[in-house]
């Protein structure tokens, strides 16, 4: 467990992927790391200017379904509007997401995620932190 | 973790993992490997990973790895899964995001010596007619409409535009289109992501590699192939780009209320799944080979435009220069096959994630040309390395699925390969050596450098050995273009 920082991420090996360790006090703090972590691998920058918002809303089974639906809901963002999420409004009510989100548009991306995975997905908690590890296929 | 003592031995190449390794699995695990590549295999999760692939409901003995094995995710890279028809399942995550991710290869009528001194204009031609790169758009821009003829016609789109010939087609997997294939069974989200990446190769471990035939094994087989030895040939490497991805994505989304709906119990929620014969497991086989079509589609017109780069680059270097296809194959995909199982001729889904078809000779699904060879696999390098052509057996019919290993098979993580190798060294080593190379990315080439991977020649050795696969021609690299 990561104790330096409350919340933060890191890459992690993995053979044939991407895999990044992800910690955090709380669920929506999660996300946010997460949703970082995933464009930090992707090399990505973002122009100067405006920012866009894009609404978020979603009801997950479980959180790991959530993570999974957030990350990819980000990704198709990155690579299909080609902007990046700069700011983040999130609200969760038990397994209900709902938040804005303000992005910019991409100036350069270096690596392509091809999805994020359910791969031993698990958010554990412990010591007051979330934790888990996510798999991107790349 | 699966230890070496969990592994039984049956032959030099071939191991098993019984059925009795753990309580969940219905069927054992057979890996092709050498004793050397086994124990490499311990260092990460790949057989735990096909022992959860064991898991699967209406699994038919045995799961099959490959040498070249690796971790991916849910499911190991270089693994085969049969499940019976019509009430076993499908699983997207045992076929992968990239679906129908594969390899084409054709051969010139170039020798060597009259193209040498042109090898920077030609991968400088195939950089620029080839778009490569992390979400690069291609020249072609379809309309929805288009997109789903493409869905339906797999490479025969490209034959309606002159981008292929019959021939081509031939000898293309299925004939370059999977029956069933229904694009209204695939989101818009896919659809468009589809709509301009057609024609071009992404990023990551896909590649365009120009070669020459350093060694043939088998004079007959290379003869039929028209594989000459010190001749120029191409290999294209890719698959189905974002439109591929993104209809895995939904469908792993979907189905993981599928699991609980039919009461599957799984050990990696990756590995989720539905019947076959259930309307989501339908849903899921009509888009997927949509995709699969989207897939053979790709590498035709991307052959297409490296056939122009050739004619570019090379003109007056031979009479009448062509470039012919010997092959084009599937490594991520899931096909409806025949087999013989314990006398009975059952239908079984194969799914082949990191494995290539390999069926051995007489088989009806193969054009004329092949009926008396067996068909061609295709199994690439590393950039470095050399790639290898082999002819599938009656054993692999038997025995893998009749499937064979796909690659070389990664050995160090990305991450690792990112901290060990710097890719602007990597590039002036390659070149030195005598390989050109076009890459979008440093970082990416660093992270698919040659010694992140097992050595190829030992995993060719091993399915030979086991006789699942046998070898005809080792081809060695002169130039790379990457994404």
């Amino acid at each position: 467990m990561q104790t330096k920082n409350p919340s933060g991420y890191e890459e992690m090996a993995h053979t044939a992927d991407w895999a990044l360790r992800v910690w955090a006090p709380d669920l929506v703090e999660l996300l946010r790391q997460s949703m970082q972590g995933m464009q930090k691998l992707m090399g990505i920058q973002v122009a100067a200017g405006g920012r866009q918002p894009k609404t978020l809303a979603h009801s997950a089974l479980d959180g790991e379904s959530l993570l999974v639906w957030f990350l990819n809901e980000i990704l198709y963002w990155n690579l299909v509007e080609r902007v990046a999420c700069v700011e983040l409004e999130l609200t969760l009510d038990g397994l209900r997401l709902v938040g804005i989100a303000r992005c910019a548009p991409i100036q350069s991306l270096t690596k392509e995620i091809k999805a994020v995975t359910f791969h031993n997905l698990s958010i554990l908690k412990k010591d007051e932190f979330f934790e888990t590890t996510i798999v991107f296929d790349v | 973790m699966v230890q070496l003592q969990d592994v039984k031995r049956i032959s030099e190449y071939e191991w098993e993992i019984p059925k009795s390794y753990r309580d969940d699995m219905r069927v054992p695990v057979r890996l092709f490997v050498s004793r050397e590549l086994l124990e490499h295999s311990m260092n990460d999760l790949s057989l735990q990973q096909a022992v959860n692939a064991a898991t699967l409901p209406g699994v038919v003995a045995p799961i099959v790895v490959m040498p070249d094995m690796h971790q991916g995710y849910g499911f190991p890279i270089g693994g085969v899964a049969a499940t019976r028809l019509p009430d076993g399942v499908i699983s997207p995550g045992a076929i992968g995001y990239d679906i129908n991710c594969g390899v084409r290869l054709l051969a010139s009528n170039i020798p060597l010596e009259a193209a040498e001194n042109r090898m920077s204009e030609l991968a400088n031609a195939l950089n620029r007619h080839c778009p490569s790169g992390v979400g690069q758009a291609g020249s072609i821009k379809l309309k929805e409409g288009e997109l789903d003829q493409v869905c339906r016609q797999g490479a025969r789109w490209a034959l309606k535009r002159g981008m292929a010939s019959e021939e081509d087609l031939l000898r293309t997997e299925e004939g370059g289109c999977l029956d069933g294939a229904d694009p209204g069974k695939v989101s818009q989200r896919a659809k468009k992501r589809g709509l301009d990446q057609l024609g071009t190769l992404g990023a990551g471990n896909h590649f365009i590699e120009v070669g020459v035939v350093e060694q043939i094994f088998d004079r007959e087989a290379a003869q039929v192939m028209g594989l000459k030895e010190d001749y120029l040939v191409l290999q294209i490497h890719c698959g189905s780009r974002g439109f591929g991805h993104q209809i895995c994505t939904d469908f792993v989304d979907e189905l993981q209320d599928s699991v609980r709906r039919y009461n599957i119990k799984l050990p990696d929620r990756e590995l989720v799944c539905a019947p076959l014969n259930s309307p989501e497991g339908q849903r899921y086989l009509a888009a997927m080979h949509a995709a699969a079509n989207y897939a053979f589609c790709n590498r035709q017109i991307i052959a297409h435009s490296a056939r122009q780069a050739f004619e570019e680059a090379l003109a007056g270097t031979v009479k009448r220069l062509h470039l012919h296809q010997v092959y084009d194959i599937a490594h991520n995909i899931g096909k409806i096959e025949t087999y013989h199982v314990e006398g009975k001729k059952i239908r079984v889904c194969v799914h082949r994630k990191g494995a290539t078809r390999a069926f051995g000779p007489g088989s009806p699904e193969l054009p004329d040309v092949y009926r008396g060879i067996g068909q061609p696999v295709l199994v690439p390098g590393s950039m470095g390395t050399a790639s290898w052509v082999l002819v599938g057996t009656e054993e692999s019919m038997a025995r893998s699925w009749g499937s064979s290993c796909h690659g070389a098979g990664r050995v160090l993580s990305r991450r690792q390969a990112k901290r060990e190798i710097r890719g602007d060294r990597l590039h002036d080593e390659l070149e030195k050596s005598g390989i050109l190379i076009r890459a979008g990315s440093m970082p990416g080439l660093a992270e698919e450098a040659p010694r992140a991977y097992k050595d190829v020649d030992e995993v060719v050795e091993t399915v030979s050995g086991a006789g699942i696969a046998r070898k005809v021609a080792r081809l060695r690299p002169l130039a790379v273009i990457k994404g």
